[in-house]
């Protein structure tokens, strides 16, 4: 029952007590608008520094309020993931929900505590709005609803790989990255936010956020179709992949980028290979074109242009010297970073829509290149860079100073060579991590310890290799010694190698940003070892142009001249690759589809003239 | 010649009217009409005309994500908005098996009950409104804005507070909010008085609301009448604590009943109804700084969220009555079909229509206002 004493009907003098209110002063609202609350959902300002404009804002909004307006003049950088794109607010629209502001990944857009905004008609259109920093009227009112950590709505943390323990994997080149499971995928999957930041940096433009967005519909053979629309390498770069898109990516703005590679591996790893095959295969040129292409090179650029090209229906022959395709994929990146069986499957899918891979041919020995001319409509030569770099100081003509290039391929052929007890790699980039790290795993089964010391002009924050690398490197044992500049090998009084002498670097470049090391005598070391290895960058073996051609072709600081499509001033000769540039894996593909829509195009334009 | 087919019009009586009461009308909160034809003062026969509000709330939220939603449900019902969010974000939780932080369900009873009694101070007045007193219709107004104050603070918007969302609620108290709640509970009750004063204990509105617009409780219960209108026909029931939700189950108040079934009952159900508020609030604050944690569970992304397919019925008890949202989800990113039960639909359409009849003209305003029917959430 009713908790007030209404004392059976009620009184007619109760209402009289509200009389006392006469003397009161009444509720009134000022005419000025009161301040709004910390908290106040009032106009956007948005911070033009922060803001990358990805849209995410724009997608979330419920009443379509946003659209993202092209500013000229704003920095553009697909490689960092910004664009000169900002929001604009219609306030027509506009509910005021606060959405926006809790998912935007850069934290560039919160709600001001500005709320009064009246305009002539004349004026309708200032309702619709570019917030910046100044807020709607540039007056200051500060913020109101902004970026807090717990209602954030972006997941900034990615789902967890599971990886071999240091221990586990060191006496082994079995493969270090277990991959997601579909769980996990899923999840990871799901953290996108379709902004395509990834897209744009990626070198070959892949569908990405689609195929993110498909792995997380479910839909896998769908992610590999997509994969496949760009990327014939997916095995390859779904787990060896430089990764520009993760650069990007604006989850990565203040979170951990999506795992954009290992959710390609998982795509391709889920679903069977024969499968992959037919999935390549769509949209094959159902008539042979007739024409006929050779291509110099198993590598990803060249294997990736005879994808395309065999695709179109030419007739397209690889010529690899090596005993099997691949290129730097399987002759330079080792197993446990790539397993070989992941490369052939590759290339099975290249070879499955017509590509002629011939291996153990050389060029310039077992056929000219003059015949392949002579025998093809065109010629693309997609060498690499085979030939390692030496550093030239005293005593590294030794027999015991390997290129880590060539190490490298002896460990994948199988072929015997000595195992140094001890070894130094001179260099800092990810190459120089491969040979230390393989030989620290050879040295662990032989010897039954690690004995490799890493060398490098850089300090360890500067490394150009990979920090996953270098991090499992330190775990496996390996020793890294920054800001080593080598100064010669010592030789004993027998004739072996016994150390590599270094001097502290004080700094590596000039003012004018031009390489030229400067050292510290005082910063002298002795690493002691009975064998050096270089591992400071290849070049391209051009011998097999042989001297006319040589002498013919037009070069650019010791690299081939080649136009924007490929094309050498030879108008018969195409060059891609991580000779003409690079040096990646996915920049080599991106190369191949370059040159191969170069040369598609050019020989439609002969079948024209016929 | 008249035609074949002729047939003469039949004329109403000239002392019959039809009246159109609304659509702008203070007897109601917002434009809905009742059509009633009228025998000199008497009413003979009412007929609900709503539509006026139609935005077609149901059929939008299919075409929205799961997260977008919660932007959109608190406009179903703009003087009691809370109960529209967080029985939404209910509906969602389930749908999605997710577990709601301890703290945020307090902090959702906390909103649920300022709504509360924002919306019957909102009543008073209006209620009082139709009987010709504007005084309790000044007072109430200028104390809900107090509460309106305490929303603003606390979601940084006074109306439409898009505060709750699946998982739990977007922003921590603010500091010292609590003290601030505390104050203006203790100014509210301070108010009791005055408001029993001036209309509840008041001879002329006690006798003005009397017998007015009664309903015994087998048609109450018939019509599908819900919340105070229910339990001023003298049924306990009430989905706080028969069919407990968040964590009123933990919470000690009363279910304030009457037996009459007229309006004037129904007015003092929610007299006694915005006390028991009071007391559920003053558990509240104090119990709040005690409980920890999170404000929210972790949900996926909102662009890319799938809720399992399935359907539930979710209920809380809304200042106007039952409260429910029935969705379904077909596995999407989007609810596949959402249904909003909402208690003014019955009290607006079928219990007014029954009422209106046989009453009074002048009688006819206070009868749709002391149902407390809200035309937005019978439209939606």
């Amino acid at each position: 029952m009713s908790d007030i004493d209404y004392k059976d009907r009620g009184s007619l003098l109760n209402p009289l007590k509200s009389w006392a209110f006469f003397g009161r002063p009444p509720v009134t609202e000022p005419l000025e608008p009161r301040a709004a609350s910390a908290n106040y959902r009032g106009f956007h300002v948005n911070d033009w520094e922060k803001c990358v404009g990805c849209s995410t804002c724009q997608k979330v909004c419920d009443n379509a309020a946003i659209t993202m307006v092209r500013i000229p003049g704003l920095p553009v950088d697909p490689v960092k993931g910004v664009r000169d794109e900002r929001p604009a607010i219609d306030y027509g629209r506009c509910c005021w929900c606060g959405l926006c502001v809790d998912i935007c990944p850069t934290g560039s857009l919160a709600l001001s505590r500005e709320y009064v905004h009246t305009c002539t008609e004349e004026q309708i259109s200032s309702y619709f709005v570019l917030p910046d920093s100044s807020g709607m009227h540039g007056k200051p009112f500060g913020l109101g609803w902004s970026k807090t950590a717990d209602a954030d709505l972006v997941d900034l943390g990615r789902q967890e790989m599971r990886e071999l323990e240091p221990e586990q994997r060191i006496g082994n080149f079995a493969e270090i990255v277990a991959g997601y499971d579909d769980q996990q995928a899923l999840l990871e999957a799901s953290r996108c936010v379709q902004c395509g930041m990834c897209h744009d940096a990626c070198p070959t433009h892949m569908h990405a956020p689609e195929y993110i967005r498909a792995i997380w519909q479910g839909q896998i053979e769908e992610a590999v179709r997509l994969i496949y629309e760009t990327n014939p390498f997916a095995h390859v770069c779904g787990r060896v992949c430089t990764r520009r898109c993760e650069d990007a990516c604006s989850i990565g703005k203040r979170g951990e980028p999506i795992a954009i590679r290992w959710l390609k591996r998982y795509a391709m790893d889920a679903v069977p290979h024969e499968r992959i095959k037919q999935i390549a295969a769509a949209g094959k040129a159902t008539t042979a074109s007739g024409r006929r292409v050779a291509i110099v090179g198993a590598g990803p650029a060249g294997l990736t242009a005879a994808f395309d090209l065999a695709k179109k229906g030419h007739a397209v022959t690889v010529f690899e010297a090596l005993a099997q395709p691949g290129g730097m994929t399987r002759w330079g990146i080792p197993e446990y970073r790539l397993p070989y069986d992941r490369i052939d499957r590759d290339i099975d899918v290249i070879r499955s829509v017509g590509v002629d891979i011939r291996c153990n041919v050389k060029i310039g020995q077992d056929i000219t290149l003059e015949e392949l001319r002579n025998t093809h409509d065109a010629v693309l030569i997609a060498l690499g860079l085979q030939q390692g770099r030496q550093t030239r100081i005293p005593h590294s003509e030794h027999e015991k100073v390997f290129r880590a290039v060539d190490l490298l391929n002896k460990i994948t052929a199988g072929e015997p060579f000595e195992l140094p007890h001890c070894a130094v790699v001179i260099g800092g980039g990810n190459v120089a991590m491969d040979i230390a790290r393989s030989l620290a795993r050879m040295q662990k089964q032989q010897y039954g310890q690690v004995d490799v010391v890493v060398t490098a002009l850089e300090d360890q924050q500067h490394f150009m290799a990979d920090p996953d690398e270098i991090k499992e490197a330190l775990e496996e044992g390996i020793v890294i010694r920054d800001n080593c500049g080598p100064q010669g090998c010592e030789i004993s009084a027998s004739g072996k190698l016994i150390g590599l002498k270094t001097w502290k670097v004080l700094s590596i470049f000039d003012e004018h940003n031009r390489f030229a090391p400067r050292y510290d005598q005082a910063g002298e070391t002795i690493h002691a070892c009975d064998t050096v290895i270089e591992a400071i960058g290849q070049f391209a073996d051009t011998s097999l142009l042989g001297d006319a051609l040589t002498e013919s072709l037009e070069w650019n600081r010791g690299r081939l001249k080649i136009d924007a499509a490929g094309r050498t001033s030879e108008s018969w000769l195409w060059a891609a690759g991580d000779m003409v540039s690079g040096p990646d894996v996915v920049t080599a593909v991106a190369d191949g589809h370059r040159v191969a829509a170069s040369i598609h195009e050019a020989m439609s334009v002969m079948e024209k003239t016929k | 010649m008249r035609p074949e087919n002729y047939q003469s019009v039949s004329q109403p009586p000239s002392n019959e009217f039809e009246l159109f009461y609304g659509p702008n009308h203070p007897g109601i909160e917002g434009n809905y009409a009742l059509k009633v034809r009228v025998h000199g003062d008497e009413v003979t026969s009412a007929r609900a005309d709503g539509g006026y509000l139609h935005r077609g709330f149901e059929k939008l939220m299919e075409g929205r994500l799961w997260i977008q939603n919660i932007a959109l449900v608190p406009r179903i019902c703009v003087p009691d908005p809370v109960p529209m969010e967080v029985c939404y974000s209910l509906a969602v939780e389930e749908l999605g098996g997710i577990e709601v932080p301890l703290r945020a369900q307090w902090i959702r009873v906390m909103q649920l009950e300022l709504s509360r009694i924002a919306a019957h101070l909102f009543f008073f007045g209006g209620h009082a409104a139709t009987t010709g007193m504007y005084t309790p219709m000044f007072w109430g107004i200028t104390d809900r804005d107090l509460i309106l104050d305490l929303f603003e603070e606390l979601s940084g918007g006074r109306v439409y507070h898009i505060y709750n969302i699946p998982g739990g609620v977007r922003r921590d108290l603010p500091p010292g909010y609590l003290e601030r709640v505390s104050k203006t509970l203790d100014y509210l009750e301070s108010r009791l008085p005055d408001y029993d004063n001036l209309l509840f204990t008041n001879k002329v509105f006690v006798h003005r609301a009397t017998g007015i617009g009664a309903m015994t409780q087998e048609q109450a219960l018939e019509w599908g009448v819900t919340g105070p209108n229910l339990r001023a026909t003298g049924l306990a029931f009430d989905v706080r604590r028969d069919d407990p939700y968040l964590v009123y189950d933990q919470l000690d108040f009363d279910i304030p009943v009457e037996a009459a079934g007229d309006a004037w009952a129904r007015s003092l159900v929610r007299r006694s109804e915005l006390k028991e508020s009071l007391r559920i609030l003053r558990q509240v604050v104090a119990k709040l700084p005690h409980i920890g944690g999170a404000i929210r569970a972790p949900i996926p992304n909102p662009l890319a969220w799938n809720l399992p397919a399935g359907d539930v019925y979710t209920r809380v008890e809304s200042s106007k009555g039952e409260l429910a949202y029935y969705v379904v989800s077909n596995g999407g990113d989007k609810p596949y079909r959402v249904h909003v039960r909402g208690p003014s639909a019955m009290h607006a359409v079928q219990v007014l229509e029954h009422l209106a009849t046989g009453a009074r003209i002048e009688d006819v305003a206070q009868i749709m206002f002391s149902l407390d029917a809200c035309p937005p959430e019978v439209d939606r």
